[in-house]
């Protein structure tokens, strides 16, 4: 048996000093695609959950399905910073086709951890980083005969190891496994075993590990789960019956987590039929099709979709906005084109979805910053679909969608009703109410519609984009035309008051210079503010949670003289909307952009803005008065 | 073109049906295609078999792609809402719609660009997944909106009216719903409309995906010598395969006809089609069958047309997904949302 110094240098020599933490570091776990660490992974995450320490857990994985590179990156942050953090602290090594550029990021007086079962040359390890080899494989094919288990369970016992190493206690994770395992005992000693044998070989080899796990308690009642479920869940309790949708990452799992929770709450008790219907269509151009079909029948239908398939569906937008029929589109934005970065994250489809089609579009676009306004704003879109009369979309990305995040626990409120907007009965139409499809009755722009098959006499109209009168007659004159698409444009402007405000986090002291910011920037953002502020740079900050904006942002903007709007898009999407929709200076807006496909970093927002900042950081009151 | 509104007065003889309508009922805004036009004949075969059928018109959902075939909904059943959506996708709509409230009649109006250019796939698509609906294309052979291009039904060697030959092979619907498991397939020509009104009623009859491909010439761009979507052309080359009556569930069946020629099916509902036979042998529940006498009449440069196939015990879309009887569209938050004590146990499980 090797003993884990047989292939590194001595600690002794290491010339930086090795680090020391606790309840404040970064782990990263890198793993084949395929090999059964995913689950191992989110069992070690959410075990530190468990002794109340927050995390932050993301995926990073290349577009392939088995043999290739992936890796789990864990941020631990007693002071609940859920953004990613950059660099790492410990490195969880268990593929050796990534040792070298995995080895590159360990910060100095870092950790390595890696299966010595096979000689790694000398000249392959780091002098300035502590190294501890297990011989897992080794373990693993003297403990277990079948070749799965021995696969399987190399994922629990380094998860062991860690815990020994880390200070996890091994009670908590036993009882992750009984909830897991629960009724299936077998699986469940099976995994309590491989733990121990992961756990026992650390304590005595006295893996030396300055990084420490703590009981804290700076969890709450926060949930833990992935943004794209969220998203599903609000679907079904916003009381969307139609899915309809076409696979593409990072979107797929909203459909699937869709189809899991209606099995469960969506199943008529007596009849066993489904209150549901999800279809998965033959491109994207037949998914919002159907949910177009559908909105206009008066059912809540979603699609979930990325840049590739507002793309194909861009054409189906544009009829649905002017036709006025309720879509709601959830966009799980990534990286680039087709061919473009399937499995990075980005915020770069907001133009694309603003301004989808042709014709003087504009789209109403909610953006949450984590699983819980997922939830959230899912169930509003469905609202303000029905309410508006037009395509929604919930602008969320892959860093959001696809990675478990710490959040507020979901919340419900069951006097709440669906708002199912501007709809004529049989009964008023029976009185003889006035009905015209697209007449502003309200003066809001939203016109009143009939579900087909309303009334036998009344009601009926003839649905077409654009050319027609307000009764919804054939008419291509100009008048009718303008006064149909002014009205529209009344109709956004409606919106505004409608959607989700922004949220205002005012520095403690008067201060200059502000910040815009949305989505799932939200959490290094948060953390660069209170750096920056200890630092002595004061900032206002205003989190977008919709366009159009709200008048509200335009007063924001004004009444600072520089103000950051961070994104992570390379062409500042976001600040085209604010100068084209608000009419405002430009040379107010300073972009902060990171687009490397990797989630942005408290530490890249607080350079950059240190970097272009103006002007003293302060303006005392009293100069300003004198 | 004139557009103005009919007289509402209707003329007291007109005859009224069991829902207590007349013909007028059933009848649209005033068409605004060339005048001959075979997708008018097929809008009237349209309203005469809905009339006939007692069919409520606000209980019908009419959609289209984009076309002069597709304007066609706005001819008929004004009563009935209507959708002219975007070009090749009207099947994607009519699904959803379909799952939104599965108590209407769906009818599907398209062209032959519509359903065999630009939107094959979703002609493909919607006929497997078996959505219930009564799909007609009106086929002329060309994109008559657009002025007279080639679709992908004309056939090869056709000439276009300004002189061009078409190279590539035809595309027949027909012979592709068959394939993909349309659960009733009929050919028709707009120009007989003793044989299309019943080849429609059945359709409205059946439950599953109804596909009906209707020859329907354009006097404006395909109707020369050399067109093989012409009047002339299908008046001589059109061979049915059968005559069709559809006898609704609560009508007794009287009509005589010879011990032999004569098939009759049941469907779902209770309704009989009864076919005369024509061509010698010939079996419409055979999908095989239906299919090899279709190749067989193309190859001789024949249109077969009547019913070419139906199976009376097709499930549809709604059945595959196993769906409340419920529309949709009638479900509120009481049945569709799991409210917050379920969603307090669904934190539970997510800490
Ligand atoms: C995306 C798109 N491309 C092109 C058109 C132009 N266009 C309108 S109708 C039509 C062809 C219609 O042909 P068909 O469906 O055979 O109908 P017909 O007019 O012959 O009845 C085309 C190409 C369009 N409306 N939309
Ligand atoms: S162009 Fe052809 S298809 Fe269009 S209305 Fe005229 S005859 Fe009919
Ligand atoms: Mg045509």
């Amino acid at each position: 048996m090797n003993s884990p110094r047989d292939f590194g240098p001595e600690p002794s020599a290491r010339p930086v000093a090795p680090l020391a933490a606790v309840n404040d570091f970064v782990v990263k776990f890198a793993n084949v695609n395929g090999s059964g660490s995913a689950s191992a992974n989110e069992l070690f995450a959410k075990s530190i959950l468990r002794m109340g320490v927050p995390v932050s857990p993301r995926n990073i994985f290349p577009s392939n399905i088995q043999g290739l590179p992936t890796w789990y990156e864990v941020r631990v942050s007693e002071q609940g910073w859920l953004g990613r953090r950059g660099g790492v602290d410990l490195l969880v090594q268990m593929n050796p086709q990534t040792w070298e550029q995995d080895l590159a990021e360990i910060e100095p007086g870092g950790y390595l951890f890696y299966d010595s079962s096979r000689p790694i040359p000398l000249s392959s390890f780091r002098d300035d980083i502590g190294i501890i080899g297990m011989p897992i494989t080794e373990i693993c094919n003297r403990t277990y005969s079948d070749s799965r288990q021995r696969q399987l369970f190399k994922n629990i016992i380094y998860v062991g190891a860690l815990a020994a190493m880390l200070g996890i206690e091994p009670a908590v994770i036993e009882k992750l496994f009984g909830e897991q395992y629960r009724g299936k005992e077998k699986l469940l000693d099976a995994n309590v075993k491989a733990l121990h044998l992961g756990y026992d070989w650390a304590k005595n080899q006295g893996a030396p590990c300055g990084l420490r796990v703590q009981r804290a308690d700076r969890v709450g009642d926060r949930i833990f789960l992935e943004g794209n479920a969220a998203a599903a869940l609000g679907c079904v309790y916003g009381g969307a019956t139609v899915c309809a949708w076409y696979p593409i990452t990072p979107s797929s799992s909203v459909a699937e987590a869709f189809q899991k929770y209606c099995q469960k709450y969506r199943v008529d008790p007596d009849s066993k039929k489904n209150r549901y219907a999800i279809v998965q269509a033959e491109d994207e151009i037949a998914s919002i099709g159907m949910v177009v079909g559908a909105g206009w029948n008066g059912a809540r239908a979603f699609t979930a979709t990325s840049g590739p398939g507002v793309s194909l569906m861009t054409e189906f937008i544009g009829l649905a906005y002017f036709a006025e029929i309720p879509v709601t589109i959830i966009d799980v934005q990534r990286g680039g084109p087709s061919t473009g970065m399937p499995t990075r994250t980005q915020q770069a489809d907001v133009l694309a979805c603003a301004y989808a089609s042709h014709g003087d579009t504009k789209h109403v676009l909610l953006f949450p910053e984590d699983p819980a306004e997922c939830f959230e704003f899912a169930a509003t879109a469905l609202d303000l679909a029905d309410r508006l009369q037009t395509p929604v979309f919930l602008m969320t990305d892959l860093d959001i969608g696809m990675n478990q995040r710490l959040c507020a626990p979901l919340a419900w409120d069951d006097s709440r009703r669906y708002d199912r907007g501007k709809v004529m009965t049989a009964l008023e139409l029976e009185a003889g109410t006035d009905f015209r499809r697209y007449h502003d009755v309200d003066g809001d722009g939203i016109p009143y519609r009939t579900y087909p098959g309303t009334h036998p006499k009344r009601g009926g109209f003839f649905t077409r984009g654009t050319t027609r009168d307000s009764g919804a007659n054939y008419s291509e004159k100009g008048p009718d035309y303008i006064y149909n698409v002014q009205r529209l444009l009344k109709k956004f402007d409606t919106a505004r008051g409608l959607v989700p405000q922004p949220l205002l986090r005012e520095s403690a002291e008067k201060t200059r210079t502000g910040v815009l910011y949305y989505g799932s920037t939200s959490p290094a953002m948060v953390e660069a503010i209170e750096e920056l502020e200890a630092s002595g740079t004061l900032l206002d900050a205003m989190r977008l949670r919709a366009f159009p904006f709200p008048e509200s942002v335009r007063q924001f903007v004004l009444s600072h003289d520089q103000v950051f709007v961070v994104e992570q898009n390379r062409d500042a999407q976001l600040r085209s909307l604010l100068v084209n929709e608000l009419s405002l200076d430009p040379a107010r807006l300073i972009p902060i952009l990171h687009y490397d496909g990797t989630p942005i970093t408290a530490r890249f927002i607080v350079d950059a803005i240190g970097e272009q900042r103006r002007g003293p950081n302060v303006v005392p009151l009293k100069e300003h008065a004198a | 073109m004139t557009y103005h509104a009919k007289p509402k007065l209707h003329h007291p003889s007109l005859a009224r049906n069991a829902v207590g309508l007349t013909r007028r009922d059933y009848e649209g805004k005033v068409s605004t295609l060339c005048a001959g036009c075979g997708h008018d004949s097929i809008s009237a075969a349209i309203i005469q078999a809905c009339w006939e059928l007692d069919v409520k018109p606000h209980r019908v959902a009419k959609l289209s792609g984009i076309g002069c075939s597709s304007k066609t909904p706005d001819y008929f059943l004004r009563n009935a809402h209507g959708f002219n959506a975007v070009h090749g996708r009207m099947p994607s709509v009519l699904t959803g719609a379909n799952l939104a409230n599965r108590e209407l009649l769906y009818l599907g109006v398209s062209g032959d660009g519509d359903s065999a250019s630009i939107g094959i796939g979703q002609f493909v698509h919607s006929i497997r997944r078996g959505v219930n609906m009564v799909y007609i294309v009106e086929n002329n052979g060309v994109y008559g909106l657009t002025k007279g291009q080639f679709s992908a039904t004309a056939d090869q060697g056709s000439t276009s009216k300004r002189g061009v030959v078409n190279a590539d092979q035809p595309i027949d619907l027909v012979g592709l719903a068959l394939q993909l498991g349309a659960s009733y397939v009929a050919r028709g020509f707009s120009g007989d409309k003793q044989q299309l009104v019943p080849l429609i009623k059945g359709a409205i009859h059946h439950r599953g995906a109804a596909f009906i491909d209707v020859i329907s010439p354009c006097v404006a761009f395909n109707n020369h010598a050399g067109s093989t979507k012409s009047y002339e052309y299908v008046r001589q080359h059109n061979e049915a395969v059968n005559r069709l009556d559809v006898i609704p569930c609560r009508s007794e069946i009287s009509v005589e006809y010879p011990e032999g020629s004569v098939v009759e099916v049941e469907q779902h509902d209770g309704s009989v089609l009864r076919l005369r036979k024509l061509a010698a042998g010939y079996d419409p529940t055979d999908r095989a069958a239906a299919l090899n006498l279709v190749l067989a009449h193309d190859s001789r440069g024949e249109v077969a047309t009547g019913l070419l196939f139906v199976d009376s015990a097709a499930h549809d879309l709604h059945q595959h997904l196993n769906t409340t009887e419920v529309p949709f569209n009638r479900l509120d938050a009481a049945v569709l949302c799991p409210g917050a004590a379920a969603l307090q146990r669904i934190n539970e499980g997510l800490r």
